[in-house]
């Protein structure tokens, strides 16, 4: 059986959180569309609000600490990536926008991922649109086209399905995990060896053109 | 091996007592630093440049010409050069008129530069850092080499039979090291010349450093100026030291809670343990250092910074002295142990002298081609190994 690794991101800050939830719910939907495709999936899930102080002394310092490089390890070499946040002031939360602010803008490039948020109401839906969708955009990550906003009210949305009157929470879940759940299953992300000393094809340390050999003999 | 002080260069407020330094007290700090160096028996002083104020190092060459004068024994160098936005032609004669006025006590470190808008103020786009950095270089280890410079690149005004002025000391340029953190290109370059790679190691975790180092010792070895343990490499590092380690804390602690790079951030307790800061008795700065061998090797030149956050004139003299006293003696002799013979020192212009000499009688006899790195392949190889070089 094939397996996959999917990462959850979840900025949420209270406990219990519903940003939590619903990143657990994606989760979950994304797994059980992985398992009828015949892929076993291991999820690592990350309360960003446990890695707050050492996120913003990586944005002090210029470094990672020992833990939170471990962690951002995890995230970035997972076959997908599933990433919510509470919508703070129109925006995604400073810790969600400040944890994407520290990895390296190359490490998300190529990796599927699914984004979501949550707000009082539905009125902040659009950020997804207008914050979280160009920031994953611009790290060259492939975010599905479904993105699920979860309002207060949805908490006590039926059951929906596709074929319902109105398409619910658990129904706009169920749609983004399978979208996710084809880009996680041919995804080969988490079996690259990444080579942090890789030079840019063709480079050349003297400066011109495609390298040669030795340094020029004169 | 080498041992000395690099200097940012920066005039901080002292958070203890509110105080700014003047640019010229500051200035006249640096000078003093300088030659207390020599005084505590360290070999090396580097100074950095930067271009905006609160650092006041833009003229290294004038700095350290002063200096050259008022000491006998010290080398006088760079961290770093900025090899992307300075016009190759003026870092070539400013640092071989340094040799003369110097007597050949010169190198220097070329960097990159981490302030973004220095590019443009020079004219320079930082995009193009890395292809500035090897272009830039390039042209400039021809004026040292070659007479006549017929150039064209994409960076600089074209040149036909230009001789840059004065020619090196004793025909021989000062030895380069190429300073980076994080970009494998600076270490594949300084590894594909045979020159120097310095890791300022001060801000990074000690497996970063290691892997970086690495990285150059290999491909040091690729381009066959040697084996991988005989390639040259220098490290940054940062202490502050009372007789007794917990004084130590206290009085470095106001500095390092509201110093301009990392203040405000983590602990010192995890910023040390992260980090090669070393915050503590002489013998606890002893232990730490010798620890970066475990992980670079055996290297060649350990740079400390000293003044910096704003540390009084006074204090860094005190550290000096604890470093000159209780540290670098017992480092000389502790890394001399179990290093193998067949690791360079870190070369000077003695070595590069004697090497050049050395190739050009390779060349009266046999009318070989010798490779332009000759120089400093010979220097750094081991007594009686690889002549012919090329």
């Amino acid at each position: 059986m094939a397996e996959r690794t999917l990462a959850v991101v979840s900025a949420g800050l209270s406990q219990p959180s519903s940003t939590r939830l619903l990143a657990d719910k994606l989760a979950t939907a994304t797994v059980v569309r992985l398992r009828d495709e015949g892929v076993t999936t291991r999820v690592v899930t990350f309360e960003l609000r446990d890695y707050a102080q050492d996120v913003m002394n990586n944005m002090l310092t210029g470094f990672a600490s020992p833990r939170l490089e471990t962690m951002i390890e995890a995230v970035t070499t997972a076959d997908g990536l599933i990433a919510v946040t509470p919508i703070f002031t129109t925006s995604f939360s400073g810790l969600f926008k400040s944890f994407f602010d520290v990895i390296d803008n190359r490490s998300l490039t190529d990796q599927p991922v699914l984004i979501g948020a949550t707000a009082g109401t539905a009125r902040h839906s659009l950020a997804l649109d207008y914050a979280l969708r160009p920031m994953f955009t611009y790290l060259h990550a492939v975010v599905v086209p479904t993105s699920v906003f979860a309002a207060s009210e949805d908490w006590g949305s039926g059951a929906g399905g596709l074929d319902s009157r109105l398409a619910t929470l658990p129904a706009r879940i169920e749609r983004a995990a399978g979208e996710l759940a084809a880009l996680v299953a041919s995804s080969d992300r988490s079996t690259r060896v990444p080579d942090p000393f890789e030079l840019p094809a063709g480079f050349n340390p003297s400066g011109f053109g495609p390298s040669g050999g030795p340094p020029a003999r004169q | 091996m080498q041992f000395g002080i690099f200097t940012v260069g920066d005039s901080t407020t002292d958070p203890t007592t509110g105080d700014t330094p003047t640019e010229n007290a500051r200035i006249k700090a640096m000078l003093t630093i300088a030659q207390k160096v020599e005084e505590v028996g360290l070999d090396v002083f580097a100074t950095g440049e930067h271009h905006n104020p609160p650092f006041v190092p833009s003229s290294p060459t004038t700095m350290l010409g002063y200096i050259a004068a008022k000491t006998q024994r010290i080398i006088l160098s760079t961290a770093t050069t900025l090899i992307t936005t300075s016009d190759p032609v003026k870092i070539a004669e400013d640092f071989a008129m340094l040799q003369h006025v110097a007597d050949g006590r010169v190198d220097l470190t070329l960097g990159r530069g981490n302030t973004g808008p220095v590019y443009p103020w020079f004219g320079k786009d930082i995009r193009e850092g890395i292809p500035l950095a090897l272009e830039n270089y390039a042209l400039l280890r021809r004026l040292w080499r070659e007479d006549f410079v017929d150039w064209e690149g994409q960076f600089r005004t074209p040149l036909q039979g230009f001789q840059s002025t004065p020619r090196p000391l004793d025909g021989v340029p000062p030895f380069v090291w190429h300073g980076s953190i994080r970009s494998p290109e600076i270490a594949e370059q300084a590894a594909y010349y045979g020159d120097g790679f310095f890791s300022n190691h001060i801000f990074w975790p000690a497996s970063h450093t290691a892997k970086m180092v690495q990285f150059y010792r290999q491909r040091f070895e690729h381009y066959g100026h040697g084996t991988a343990a005989q390639a040259i490499v220098g490290l940054g590092g940062q202490v502050f030291m009372s007789k007794n380690s917990q004084d130590a804390k206290r009085r470095f602690r106001p500095y390092f809670d509201n110093a301009p790079v990392y203040g405000n951030g983590p602990s010192m307790e995890d910023f040390t343990s992260q980090t090669p800061l070393t915050v503590g008795s002489p013998q606890e700065v002893i232990d730490r250092t010798l620890g970066f061998r475990d992980y670079v090797g055996d290297y060649q030149r350990q740079l400390w910074l000293m003044d910096h956050a704003g540390l009084p004139l006074k204090t860094v003299l005190e550290q000096l002295d604890l470093l000159g006293e209780e540290v670098v003696p017992v480092l000389r002799k502790e890394f001399a142990k179990n290093r193998p013979a067949d690791v360079p020192e870190a070369p000077t212009h003695e070595s590069l002298v004697i090497a050049a000499a050395g190739a050009t009688r390779v060349t009266d006899a046999t009318t070989a081609v010798i490779h332009e790195d000759l120089d400093t392949a010979a220097a750094i190889a081991p007594a009686g190994a690889g002549k012919t070089g090329a």
